[in-house]
């Protein structure tokens, strides 16, 4: 039951669609349009100097020389920080002292475990001085052949994958489910090493005040992240400040520590000076985490109905020679698809790169792909629709838990985005389509499937006298909207226009926000920052409850609703009282509520909670040069409830764009002989031009999600990807003709 | 970043002077010479900023028809040059289907002629390369090849230019003024591109000082006006460097070929034009089985120069698309995707 003086948990006091809901615009879009929002590299504190890492060119093996007196003598260089005057950390970079944190690599000796490691760091008075200061060090090695590439390296099986997650994976009976299907079809998909490439390449500016430390520096997980820095260097939490106001994209590899941020406090501590250090775009290629490839086999059993008997999704995924992140690629076969019998794998290969981590759906993006093209096959093999298959394996609960979920509105989805899209009118048939150019044209589908994580998160709101409100998370603003969004969340929570809220994020110095990743950040903080507000105005009611002087006096169990500043009577909308009337009688100037955003762990032990979407995609492809342009998508979402559609859909359509660019474009080339990377930068590694995607719709569909937190929230960051990649092979193949085994599709692949 | 002296000088002398100094190099658009730098490729000792030189920002037609375009004329500028976008349409079309539009605002005539090889093996100065430094060796053999040449390559460089804009401007026999310490001399630009060797890199080879001062189209490359087009194949839309690419310019009177002009790029160290294959097509009507005819011919003996045996393939069909476009005619409109395959053959603005 409800309880009625505690409205955060009763979500009655606040009138919802306030704010929330509302198609706001990014309240930080001016800022940055106009170049005044400060990114970290932006801070230049008095005393600035700049440091640059000397990345390895071998792949494996010892450093042997480095010419220090060379680099020491150009104008301008200040230090040389080497394995051998490196300060202490108390932490061994190679210690996984907790989930989060991964090996990494901050000169803790003469080891080279990938081409582009940290090697050297050079301190100097410019950037450009640092720059060649490492370039004259001129590093001799003893190097061993490098392991790139499958065949390579050293297969493994995994005890876990992606963050904790189980390796391997079974329900059912997976060799009756394959004896006893009318067809069997098996797919082989082979996914890239992808390099996540946020616009703002990792940076940081640290600053030692004694034993004090300020850093700015982009962060996915402010108050975690402080935390662990102030493990590295054995100082208490509260003495470190991180500030990160603003991310330009961080996909996932801007939540854990990595070296080179180590390495510049160091310099910082060394030189007893602010020092600055700023990855250049080849310097991505490395040391800051990336997608491991993957090589996948789905094997799937039907009857003649087309109903599955068996689903079987082994991956292999590369790592790092010296720790595990495995793609959890399998595991997106777990909770989609209405299989009696679902078996999935993981094999590690260890490889030299630097570790891989989450890169913006971890597991699900690679995994859908695979199981996307699959479902298709299957649906070819046995004469279906695609669309009409996926519907006659519609999971009614959960195909790896069998829960129940806590809402599923798939159906409406693939009805909505199918007749937005004029899928009625495809033939079944493969290269029966061309346009008025004699271009080839195909469509093609895929089914969009994404968890819904909740992160611990805390927040504080503060009531003011004056009928304006401090709200307070140390959230994270990666461009997805988080000032917007969130904001929006904490003027509802306190009851006042959002114009009456002053919300401040970004900063260790506030409340955890948690983890933006996992597409649970709005859930999270959102959660916490609406029960802040609640609590606030809990203790609200209850001083205007026991005050003679309010018309709210003794309203007790009848309740109050809170809304424009003002505290109504449940029961009596003629009866109310000011916030600041309120306080001012109280003698208060100041309100503080705090909360935290939860789920509830019996909605947690009895449904499973998703996301879902369905995404179309038209190809165009050039009959004898096979040029793919993909000139199409439409996509159609659940995701609970949305706060802000107008971000919202920029989330979904850029996510969708995202699948463009695994399906097309995006691939870390690596050179099988030194393992150094070929293509380290954007002009190699490419993503999508505009015109690459002319045309790109995602539809909000309605759904209300009852159990999967108070607030309805479910996440929308990274779910346009999955569904996507497989949606744009299988339109390849429906123009073509051709399967794909490997993405990115390339022109060659189509030719033969 | 090197330390270097920066040097702007004023007067065409003084650039020249200033060039020939060991370690000097000239600076324009700073496109090409600014990224170079900052990878660790480039490591001038002084740079000599000819971006203000006076009178090398023209278009001009000379008196014989000829058109003359300034070194300094911005790629922007030039393609968006309302008679010299209608006397030379193809050469137009290559200009904004290269780069960004950002770049070719900043970059420069002279500049994107002098531009390097993206070979990635040339910009990692970890790798063994020729062109970098002689003797060295080729580290792109047995690397990742995907985009290397299929013609004209040798065991000492396997490399391909990547200029959209040399393309059209090869076929049409455009000439290069260069200025130097030796006074001023001309240069076919087919040749100011030189292939590999059994032992030598291709490239540029420009001696000390001297610098591109102008470009002249001759009098004829106006002649191909109505049928002329660049086509030009990439995984991205747009911003990519051209897998392959081709012009072909066709003079067709009484419905048959009198003039034929083909170049391919990205095949090769330099924009590639096959005699036997223009013969080919000189007094043929234009159609499907001489334009394979043609494409045939300017392949004729490429090989791959690793996992890039494909090319030649698309590098065959490229060459009949781009034939088969310019007998099309060209467009009235410049396409809004330049040189694509999405541009629909009918030549009318595209836009999805």
């Amino acid at each position: 039951m409800p309880d009625p003086m505690n409205p955060a948990a009763s979500g009655h006091h606040v009138r919802l669609g306030s704010n929330s809901g509302q198609p706001m615009t990014r309240r930080d879009g001016a800022a940055k349009v106009t170049g005044t929002a400060t990114y970290a590299a932006d801070n230049r504190p008095e005393g600035l100097v700049h440091a640059v890492f000397a990345g390895a060119s071998i792949a494996r093996g010892r450093v042997t020389f480095l010419d220090v007196a060379a680099a020491r003598a150009h104008p301008g260089v200040i230090e040389i920080m080497t394995p051998d005057n490196r300060p202490p950390l108390h932490v061994n970079p190679d210690e996984k002292f907790h989930a989060f944190a991964w090996r990494t690599e901050a000169l803790q000796d003469d080891t080279v475990r990938y081409a582009g490691q940290p090697i050297a760091v050079v301190i100097a008075d410019t950037l450009e001085a640092a720059t060649e200061g490492a370039r004259l060090l001129a590093p001799l090695y003893a190097s061993d052949p490098a392991r790139i590439g499958f065949d390579q390296g050293t297969r493994y099986d995994p005890p876990a994958v992606g963050i904790g997650a189980e390796a391997d994976f079974a329900k059912g009976d997976l060799a009756a489910g394959l004896s006893a299907a009318a067809q069997v079809t098996e797919t082989r998909i082979t996914t890239p090493l992808q390099y996540h490439n946020a616009m703002e390449p990792h940076a940081i500016v640290a600053e030692w005040t004694e034993d004090r430390l300020t850093l700015d520096t982009p962060n996915q997980a402010i108050v975690m992240s402080r935390n662990a820095f102030a493990q590295y260097f054995d100082i208490p939490a509260e003495n470190v400040t991180l500030r990160s106001p603003y991310l330009g994209g961080g996909f996932g590899s801007k939540a854990i520590i990595v070296g080179p941020q180590l390495l510049a406090i160091l310099a910082a501590r060394m030189v007893q000076r602010p020092v600055k250090l700023v990855l250049r775009r080849d310097q991505m290629f490395g040391p800051v985490q990336h997608r491991g490839a993957t090589q996948q086999v789905v094997r799937l059993g039907m009857e003649a109905t087309g109903r599955l008997t068996a689903l079987d999704h082994h991956a292999t995924a590369s790592t790092s020679s010296f720790d595990d992140f495995i793609e959890p690629a399998a595991n997106a076969s777990h909770n989609l698809y209405a299989s009696p019998s679902i078996r999935t794998r993981h094999t590690g290969v260890r490889i030299d790169t630097g570790t891989p981590g989450s890169m913006r759906a971890p597991g699900e993006a690679s995994g859908s792909a695979a199981l996307e093209c699959a479902m298709d096959e299957a649906a070819e093999a046995l004469g279906l629709d695609p669309l009409e298959f996926r519907l006659r394996n519609y999971a009614e609960t959960d195909p790896a838990s069998g829960k129940r979920f806590s809402a599923k509105a798939l159906r409406d989805c693939y009805a909505q985005a199918a007749a937005r899209f004029g899928w009625a009118d495809r033939p079944l048939a493969p290269g029966q389509m061309r346009d008025e150019d004699g271009l080839l044209v195909g469509w093609g589908m895929g089914t969009c499937l994404f968890p819904a994580p909740m992160f611990p998160a805390r927040a504080r709101a503060v009531l003011r006298a004056d009928g304006t409100a401090v709200v307070e998370t140390a959230g994270a603003d990666m461009g997805q909207g988080a000032w917007t969004a969130l904001a929006q969340i904490a003027a509802d929570g306190v009851g006042l226009p959002i114009d009456k809220v002053v919300f401040h994020s970004g900063s260790s110095d506030q409340p955890d926000g948690g983890v933006a990743g996992g597409s649970a950040h709005t859930a999270s903080a959102g959660g916490a920052l609406h029960a802040a507000g609640g609590d606030a105005i809990r203790q609200l009611a209850e001083i205007a409850a026991a005050d003679p002087d309010s018309p709210l006096f003794g309203t007790g169990n009848t309740g109050v609703t809170a809304r424009d500043g003002r505290l109504y009577r449940s029961d009596d909308d003629s009866r109310s009282d000011s916030y600041s009337d309120i306080m001012v009688r109280a003698g208060l100037t100041e309100l503080t509520g705090t909360g935290s955003g939860a789920r509830d762990p019996a909605n947690e032990e009895r449904r499973a909670m998703f996301s879902h979407g369905a995404v179309f995609a038209e190809v165009k492809i050039d009959p004898e040069l096979f040029q793919i342009r993909v000139t199409r998508m439409v996509g159609a979402f659940a995701a609970g409830r949305i706060i802000n559609p107008h971000l919202a859909t920029s989330q979904l359509t850029g996510g969708m764009i995202w699948g463009l660019s695994f399906a097309l474009h995006e691939e870390g080339v690596h050179d099988l002989r030194t393992g150094r990377a070929m293509n380290a930068d954007l002009a190699g590694y490419h993503v999508p031009v505009n015109a690459d995607a002319p045309s790109v719709e995602a539809i909000l569909v309605d759904e209300t999600d009852p159990y999967v937190n108070a607030l309805g929230i479910k996440g929308v960051g990274e779910i346009g990807i999955t569904g996507t990649v497989g949606a744009i092979a299988n339109a390849v193949w429906h123009a073509t003709g051709k399967r794909v085994s490997s993405f990115p599709i390339h022109i060659d692949a189509l030719m033969g | 970043m090197n330390l270097f002296d920066y040097i702007r000088p004023a007067t065409l002398p003084e650039a020249i002077a200033a060039g020939a100094r060991p370690g000097a190099s000239y600076l324009a658009g700073g496109t090409a010479l600014l990224d170079l730098m900052k990878i660790g490729v480039a490591h001038p000792g002084q740079v000599v900023d000819i971006s203000r030189l006076p009178g090398l920002d023209r278009i001009e037609r000379l008196d014989d028809g000829a058109i003359r375009i300034g070194a300094l004329v911005r790629n922007a500028d030039l393609a968006r040059d309302p008679g010299f976008a209608a006397a030379c349409p193809a050469v137009a079309e290559a200009l904004l289907s290269g780069a960004s539009a950002q770049v070719r605002n900043a970059a420069t005539l002279a500049g994107n002629l002098m531009q390097h090889t993206r070979c990635a093996y040339f910009q990692d100065p970890h790798s063994a390369c020729n062109r970098r430094n002689a003797g060295a060796g080729c580290d792109a053999i047995g690397g990742e090849t995907r985009g290397h040449a299929v013609l004209g390559w040798s065991d000492a460089c396997i490399a391909t230019h990547p200029s959209d804009f040399a393309v059209p401007l090869v076929a049409l026999d455009a000439v290069v003024e260069i200025a130097g310490p030796d006074g001023p001399r001309d240069m076919p630009l087919a040749d100011f591109y030189a292939l590999p060797d059994a032992t030598t890199p291709g490239g540029v080879t420009l001696a000390p000082g001297e610098l591109i001062t102008a470009l002249r189209l001759p009098p004829e490359a106006a002649g191909f006006a109505a049928n002329a087009r660049y086509v030009k194949l990439r995984e991205r839309t747009s911003f990519a460097f051209a897998l392959v690419s081709a012009a072909a310019m066709l003079r067709i009177e009484d419905d048959r070929i009198a003039a034929a002009r083909v170049a391919l790029g990205g095949v090769a160290a330099r924009p590639w034009r096959s005699s036997a294959a223009e013969a080919a097509l000189i007094g043929a009507t234009p159609g499907t089985d001489i334009f394979e005819t043609a494409a045939d011919l300017m392949v004729k003996g490429a090989a791959a120069s690793g996992d890039n045996g494909f090319k030649i393939a698309l590098a065959r069909r490229i060459t009949t698309r781009a034939l088969t476009l310019a007998a099309a005619g060209t467009p009235a409109r410049m396409p809004a995707l330049p040189a694509s395959v999405f541009a629909p053959v009918t030549g009318t603005a595209s836009h999805a």
